[in-house]
């Protein structure tokens, strides 16, 4: 029995990994050619993500977006978690489930909301709507997180304080915000990675004018391939596998997707 | 809130400061989430003028328009195909995630962190890289060829197979996601005591695991309908134009026949098509006694 679970789990493995593993090999390539396994080997093509001009020019528009996007969600969601954590109110839990219904629902529902409101309010085509809306739409994760940090934060600890006669303000600076912050960050670090990976809302707001990396592989993908497009999906990919392999190597991974405590082998 | 009250000494001015992010949080979600879906509603009634935009209108006409058969066809279409996907995908992930609850914490984590980064990997890449893998010169047919169980290579997209078998790998990791929490509360006595009663761990999984689980893993597949409805890319990398889902053609509505009412209309449909399925859900997720809160 073991044995079956482990080559079905190997085997489910496998299916997820293939097609970044032959996405690796055709980066390689030393001719311009869509080939797998690889002729020649060559990492020119990471080179000409950094050197040609277009592609570089992408790069940096979507570094910048998903940078000041993640801070635009933390910014959201740290007070919207914070006022449901103290207050239970009706309000709150509003406000909460608003903030988490962009993530529910199929994306292209929420680009086209915004194509037509930045159409009207005379935004469309600009990098600062791009970063609003992304930051508007990505605030589910840090909210997520940072209301799960907050859950675990006992009670007890801001009685304390208080009777030792801290304010509201002390409170917060002193205890709670030492133990959300590693929450806070998490949830800043897979805003950043989603904000980088999002294609339809970049794309209905600014894509004409505001070339993310997605945008820009996918344009190219129309006209012809080049191996920079699969040198940008390996670089994506360790990307996600780096940032979320810090999020597990200082936070409880398990933990913030929800299992229950820390007692799992 | 009720333990500080009789400290009163400096009330009103530092309430209201207290207030300012909450309202600054409630300003953001209204102004660039609640009113775009308004003004997309509104649209959504409005009359379309050919060369320009719209023009303010109440009128059911782009409503009436998807009752023609094309998009009711398109409609069916997407929907069939997403619960597809989304079935195929939970069938896979149920019993991966089971197993997984089950590993070493060490593993558990490993395999979190790769779900996490296949996740958020972009659309546009997972199309790409299926479409790599299904290509005639990079693909795995050059394996069979080699190994001579082909003729000669072949490309297996664009087809429709091949485009279920991209919307199962984009939705695997979010029902891995979905089902983790619920499956790692699953009281592990619960099996070992049908275990100690004699049943096999496929009988016990078979005949105790899924049987408790059953609510937990319809949500878990209505959520991953959900998900895959919202697939845009794929349809056009690995589809042919027939393929093309409700998402697509939004879009192409939107962008390329500069139609933004019939697109809003649309939009608003699988938005309504979407809150129902999320409201069904939530409604089953309330007294899931054995799968703990989803």
């Amino acid at each position: 029995m073991k044995a079956i679970r482990t080559i079905f789990m190997i085997a489910v493995f496998c299916f997820m990994t293939a097609p970044i593993l032959v996405v690796a090999g055709v980066s390689v390539n030393e001719k311009k050619r869509l080939l797998f396994p690889p002729k020649g080997f060559t990492l020119d093509w990471y080179g000409e993500l950094f050197t040609q001009s277009a592609w570089f020019n992408a790069l940096q528009n979507s570094v910048l977006i998903a940078f000041f996007a993640s801070i635009l969600a933390v910014s959201v969601a740290l007070p919207v978690a914070l006022f449901l954590w103290q207050r239970d109110s009706r309000f709150a839990r509003l406000l909460f489930s608003i903030g988490l219904a962009p993530f529910m629902l199929p994306p292209v529902i929420t680009a086209l909301g915004l194509l037509i409101f930045w159409v009207s309010v005379g935004g469309s085509g600009h990098m600062a709507a791009t970063i609003i809306s992304h930051g508007v739409f990505l605030v589910t994760l840090p909210l997520v997180t940072i209301s799960l940090g907050l859950e675990s934060i006992n009670r007890q600890l801001i009685e304390a304080a208080r009777t030792m006669g801290a304010n509201e303000r002390t409170v917060f600076f002193t205890v709670v915000r030492p133990l959300i912050t590693p929450y806070i960050v998490s949830g800043f670090a897979f805003a950043f990675v989603l904000s980088l990976n999002e294609y339809i809302i970049a794309y209905m707001v600014a894509g004409f004018t505001v070339e993310t990396l997605p945008i820009k592989i996918f344009n190219s993908l129309r006209y012809g391939y080049t191996p920079v497009m699969a040198a940008v999906a390996v670089i994506f990919a360790l990307v996600s596998i780096v940032v979320f392999g810090l999020v597990a190597r200082f936070g409880d991974l398990p933990r913030l997707l929800g299992a229950a405590a820390r007692d799992a082998k | 809130m009720s333990a500080v009250e009789n400290h009163s000494s400096v009330p009103e001015r530092i309430f209201s400061a207290k207030l300012l992010p909450p309202a600054y949080a409630s300003l953001m979600l209204g102004v660039f989430f609640l009113i775009p879906l308004g003004i997309m509603l509104a649209v959504s009634f409005f009359h379309r003028v050919e060369g320009a935009f719209y023009e303010p209108a109440f009128e059911f006409a782009n409503y009436a328009r998807f009752l023609d058969a094309f998009f009711i066809k398109i409609l069916a279409f997407s929907i069939g195909l997403s619960i597809s996907a989304a079935v195929i995908a939970v069938m896979i992930a149920f019993p991966f995630t089971y197993s997984l609850t089950r590993a070493s914490r060490s593993t558990q984590v490993f395999a979190l962190v790769f779900l996490l980064a296949v996740l958020s990997l972009s659309e546009v890449i997972i199309g790409f890289s299926w479409s790599t893998l299904l290509s005639r010169t990079a693909g795995i047919s050059n394996l069979f060829a080699a190994l001579g169980l082909l003729e000669r290579s072949a490309a297996y997209y664009p087809s429709l197979p091949a485009l279920l078998l991209g919307l199962v790998y984009l939705s695997f990791p979010y029902t891995v996601l979905v089902l983790y929490p619920a499956l790692s509360r699953l009281d592990p006595e619960l099996s070992e005591a049908a275990q100690m009663m004699g049943a096999s761990p496929v009988r016990t999984f078979f005949t105790v695991v899924v049987p408790v689980m059953k609510r937990t893993i319809i949500s878990t597949i209505i959520l991953a309908f959900v998900f895959t409805l919202g697939a845009y890319i794929l349809p056009q990398t690995l589809g042919k134009p027939p393929h093309w889902t409700l998402s697509v053609h939004i879009t192409d509505q939107a962008i390329f026949e500069a139609n933004l009412p019939f697109a809003a209309a649309m939009a608003i449909l699988l938005l309504l098509v979407s809150l129902l399925m999320v409201a069904i859900t939530l409604l089953m997720g309330k007294d899931d006694a054995a799968g703990g809160k989803a």
